[in-house]
């Protein structure tokens, strides 16, 4: 059992140094769930592909206790995501906002998708299918043909 | 007897596609590399500032040594200065400390410091091996400013000018280069403004 608890206590030493900083200060347990989802939404600008709840950076640990101390403060989700918006434009949202620059972005995959979809199907289509229609026969073609058929046992 | 048309000029190809249709992919494929041309060649770590043209946000820094002045937002206030960040534990200040050294003996703009992220003896200590080249150094220990400011990392440099207002930021080191090409020639325009 003491095993168990030491090897536990290690192991959260080792996998948790982000924990450890935050713990400087503690907060209210609604505030801190409030934070944590605002803090999964911002992205750590040293570390680009984390959120700041995930990163070790020492600028994503100060960046949490702001968050934190801002929703102690009383502020909403959209007004703290707003100040970091206000500092570090949307590179510092995880997910872009749907906007006028962002529409290519967006909607690519879905145009990609309606083109492929459109050009299978016409790929699928039996091909210019009033062209498989014969074309009329020539008059050397029908003489052709009156010949063989005059041939033919009736 | 009559010889028979060729096959293709009685019966019209099976594709209803015209000709042309098969530059599509080439077409394609060119707009594709053309993204990739633009996207690959960018430097995905370089951030618009969203803080140029915008005031210089208000701080409260501790002093690095009871010895020193504070740096305050009134400090800011009529003339061009320089706002560099800076750290005890940043390498690359290292490399820009002889060009600020020169900087700030030169007296051509207002050169202030702030020791981010750095216990303040640490950062004293760093000043005191290197040698200070700051008029004035604030403490912000907390990344209070640091994240006002939308800083990334360090070393930063954001150019005041009269009225406090932020109008550019260096990001990485000043090298005698982006002093010379850069920095220079805008302090120059921003002395000649009216405040």
């Amino acid at each position: 059992m003491r095993l168990l608890l030491i090897t536990l206590a290690l192991t959260l030493a080792v996998t948790s140094p982000a924990l450890a900083q935050a713990a400087r200060r503690t907060f209210d347990p609604q505030v801190e769930a409030v934070a944590r989802d605002v803090g999964k939404s911002l992205r750590c600008v040293v570390c680009q592909n984390q959120s700041i709840e995930e990163s070790n950076a020492p600028l994503a640990a100060d960046m949490r206790t702001l968050v934190r101390e801002r929703i102690a403060a009383g502020q909403t989700r959209d007004q703290v995501i707003a100040y970091m918006t206000d500092r570090y434009g949307n590179f510092v949202l995880m997910q872009p906002p749907f906007q006028a620059d962002t529409l290519l972005l967006w909607l690519a995959p879905l145009a990609l998708m309606i083109g492929g979809v459109w050009a299978w199907l016409a790929y699928l289509r039996p091909a210019g299918r009033r062209n498989l229609a014969p074309a009329p026969l020539t008059p050397d073609e029908d003489a052709a043909l009156a010949r063989l058929d005059s041939g033919r046992p009736a | 007897m009559s010889t028979m048309p060729p096959a293709a000029e009685a019966h019209p190809t099976r594709s209803a596609l015209p000709a042309w249709a098969a530059l599509i992919p080439v077409v394609l494929l060119l707009v594709v590399a053309g993204f990739f041309a633009f996207g690959l060649t960018q430097d995905p770590k370089a951030m618009p500032s969203t803080m140029i043209d915008r005031p210089m946000p208000e701080f409260d820094l501790a002093r690095l040594t009871p010895d020193r002045d504070a740096l305050t937002n009134a400090d800011l206030i009529g003339k061009v200065s320089l706002v560099n960040v800076f750290g005890s534990w940043c390498s690359s200040c290292v490399l820009e400390h002889p060009q600020l050294t020169e900087i700030g003996k030169s007296g051509t703009v207002a050169l202030y410091g702030v020791d981010w992220r750095d216990p303040p003896s640490d950062g004293a200590a760093w000043l005191n091996r290197y040698g200070d080249p700051y008029h004035k150094t604030g403490v912000d220990s907390d990344s209070r400013l640091a994240i006002n400011l939308g800083v990334t990392g360090a070393p930063e440099t954001f150019v005041i000018d009269r009225g406090g207002r932020i109008r550019f930021k260096q990001v990485g080191p000043i090298t005698p280069e982006v002093w010379s090409t850069t920095l220079l020639p805008l302090i120059r325009k921003l002395e000649a403004e009216a405040a």
